[in-house]
């Protein structure tokens, strides 16, 4: 069993934007990586809302907006080769992880050149080649399938790590418990990072969960720590160790990640259960300000290599739109395709 | 109970005579030693050699990798199944009772069976489940149920079962080999059944129904344990000049409906029987389809015979009557003769 003891900077405060010396082990390129995978993310996110709201696209979209240094410092740390489970708050950990802005698109517009062909949506969007596998419509349930990954990477000895991003509401969730406690008692390769953004839907995690999430990693016996979701440095120091360790075969880390959705649940939000002042604060914790502060301060890149990321990704949404609007709708006949191997 | 199989492998093939549980651990040894992604994940199938003792001596065989021990945790191991499915194993998982796939619910017919769609078709699941199933063994109502019309409701599931330890053998192997996920229920009251299985290799097609005993009166169509009801009840009414035809489809799906209709057409009576409550059970699907396609050639309405409108009951006069047995059967058979409906 694994030793409990907290990993990283476990109790950093908040707001604090000196990085504890992880900016200084980054590389110029990871810190560009960082800051193009944080920036698609927002901008991914807010063009949706203006598709969604000009009535270009239907169903549900669920904002990551504001979580966006979980996701990205996570994958800053994984490999190529490892996996993800993913929530239907999903966009965030689908670009970090790699997938291209032009297919996600296409799929909320449910077009044939999505990345599911139009048969999933904002909310199934997975990339088994990248290792993403897949957003989920059901909270908690990207957990066991988790555990299921890192159990397979454990038996093939692939050297593989399983990420499983879920949120504060997965937390009362018999999944949560079956998932972590099989990979805890079996030690897999395994990392499960909650992202407590504070509310499932209007509900406060502190009401659906009796104790904070991350204390339950001693209960499970294994390492767990409670981060600033908000400083990528944080997390992506945090992640690092869970990951190594994982690596290593020393077993499974919890790690939650306190954040917060800038905006509603979905475009459609009751707004009616916190505050225009608690959103201002944390607005004013906002994960790419305090990233983009942080650099400069340490003068590792400069406007001209922020501007430069900034002209690229424009770019690229506003092929990403131009390419999911002149994308083909499928045609009825793939109704029944596809729902076996034939 | 010592039923011997009705299904004779070709006669110039050598045989054994074998139980259905021997059967479905050879067709996973052997599946296992064809393909190192192949392992068996579950509750007690490792130590204990499974509850029903399909997996006996693996663990002693392939090791720890290989035949994975879980803890009570449904949910995870359907979960476990899908992950290593996805990331290029080939997990043939056990639910010690199909009872408990409740608690595996949202991970069976969320996750497992709506993948592949949902992710446009990118996503393969070589995953197989495996249940027991059904009643007559005295586990009361959580141990003894027949589910499997919830799974053959949901796209994206296969959904099999075995009448004889030569079809168990030889269904399990190709449910193995799937690319897709396919449920495989074992009925429990015929885990002890003995049946000939060849010497070498062989696959049972998931999709084919197979005709147990030809007939030309009545068809009798059903699959799993009940299949022996309807031989019984053939070869007693055989003794009277009456001759019935036994369909076990042994695939609700894909269901091989050509089968079904080609014996219906030649006997223009059906009976429909299944263990499952009656009442919005498996046969009545088989029943609808009949009466869609082959209308015509009905000489009586299609019957079904199922179990009572209760959970299974505990005590053993109550637990018998509660679900076919071979007189029932006889006496539907002789309804649909006779017009007493």
């Amino acid at each position: 069993m694994a030793e409990q003891q907290p990993v990283s900077t476990n109790g950093r405060a908040g707001g604090d934007d000196a990085s504890n010396g992880v900016l200084e082990q980054l590389t110029d390129d990871q810190l560009r990586w960082i800051y193009q995978i944080m920036r698609r993310i927002r901008r991914f996110e807010e063009t949706a809302e203006e598709a969604f709201r000009a009535a270009k696209m239907r169903g549900a979209l669920h904002f990551y907006i504001g979580e966006e240094a979980t996701a990205t410092g996570v994958c800053a740390a994984l490999d190529d080769g490892d996996f993800i489970t993913s929530t239907h708050r999903g966009h965030g950990h689908c670009i970090a992880k790699g997938a291209r802005m032009d297919k996600m698109m296409a799929e909320l517009f449910g077009r044939t050149t999505g990345y599911c062909g139009g048969k999933g949506g904002s909310m199934h969007i997975a990339d088994i080649e990248l290792g993403n596998l897949g957003a989920n419509g059901i909270v908690g349930a990207g957990i066991p399938i988790a555990t299921g990954a890192a159990l397979g990477s454990k038996l093939r000895k692939d050297g593989k790590v399983t990420v499983a991003f879920f949120g504060d509401g997965a937390g009362p969730t018999g999944a949560f418990h079956e998932g972590v406690n099989v990979a805890a008692t079996m030690n897999l390769p395994a990392v499960f990072v909650c992202e407590n953004n504070q509310y499932g839907m209007a509900t406060h995690a502190d009401f659906a969960n009796a104790a904070p999430i991350h204390n339950r990693g001693p209960a499970y016996g294994i390492p767990s720590a409670s981060i600033d979701g908000n400083d990528i440095f944080e997390v992506y120091a945090t992640a690092r160790e869970a990951i190594d360790r994982a690596r290593r075969g020393e077993g499974p880390t919890l790690i939650e990640s306190r954040t917060y959705r800038h905006k509603g649940h979905t475009v459609l939000d009751q707004k009616n259960y916190r505050t225009k002042e608690e959103i201002a604060e944390w607005v004013a914790r906002d994960p790419i300000e305090r990233f983009v502060r942080a650099v400069n301060e340490s003068e590792r890149l400069d406007e001209d290599d922020f501007r430069a990321i900034d002209g690229q990704i424009e770019r690229e949404i506003e092929h990403a739109v131009a390419f999911a609007e002149a994308s083909p709708w499928p045609t009825v006949d793939v109704i029944e395709r596809d729902v076996y191997v034939e | 109970m010592a039923v011997t199989t009705p299904q004779a492998p070709a006669p110039d093939t050598a045989t054994r005579e074998i139980f259905m549980s021997e059967a479905l651990r050879e067709a996973i040894d052997e599946e296992m030693t064809r393909d190192p992604a192949v392992f068996v994940v579950g509750e007690e199938v490792g130590v204990w050699g499974g509850a029903y003792a399909v997996t006996q001596g693996l663990l002693e065989k392939w090791g720890p990798d290989r035949i994975v021990d879980t803890p009570i945790a449904e949910a995870a191991i359907a979960g476990l199944g899908i992950g290593a499915a996805l990331t290029g194993s080939r997990p043939v998982a056990e639910f010690m009772y199909s009872d408990f796939m409740g608690i595996a619910m949202d991970q069976i017919v969320n996750q497992a069976a709506k993948n592949r769609y949902m992710f446009g078709g990118k996503a393969k699941l070589p995953l197989t489940y495996r249940a027991p199933f059904g009643a007559g063994t005295g586990n009361a109502a959580q141990h003894t149920q027949s589910l499997e019309a919830w799974f053959a409701h949901v796209p994206g599931l296969k959904v099999i079962t075995a009448s004889t330890p030569y079809d168990a053998k030889g269904l399990l192997k190709s449910a193995i080999r799937e690319d897709n996920v396919v449920i495989m229920f074992e009925h429990k009251a015929i885990y002890a059944m003995r049946g000939h299985v060849p010497e070498g290799e062989y696959l049972v097609p998931i999709g084919v129904a197979d005709v147990k005993r030809e007939g030309d009166d009545v068809s009798v169509i059903t699959y799993a344990r009940q299949t022996h009801h309807a031989l019984e009840a053939a070869e007693q009414l055989a003794a009277e000049g009456i001759s019935v035809e036994v369909v076990d489809i042994r695939s609700l799906y894909p269901l091989d409906t050509d089968t079904i209709l080609r014996s219906v057409r030649k006997t223009h009576r059906a009976v429909v029987l299944y263990e499952a409550v009656r009442f919005g059970g498996f046969g009545a699907e088989i029943a609808s389809q009949i009466q869609e396609l082959a209308f015509d050639d009905l000489d009586a309405p299609v019957l079904r015979v199922g179990a009572a409108h209760a959970p299974v009951p505990f005590s053993e006069p109550l637990e018998q009557a509660s679900f076919p047995d071979t007189a029932q059967v006889v006496e539907a058979i002789r309804q649909s003769l006779q017009g007493l409906y």
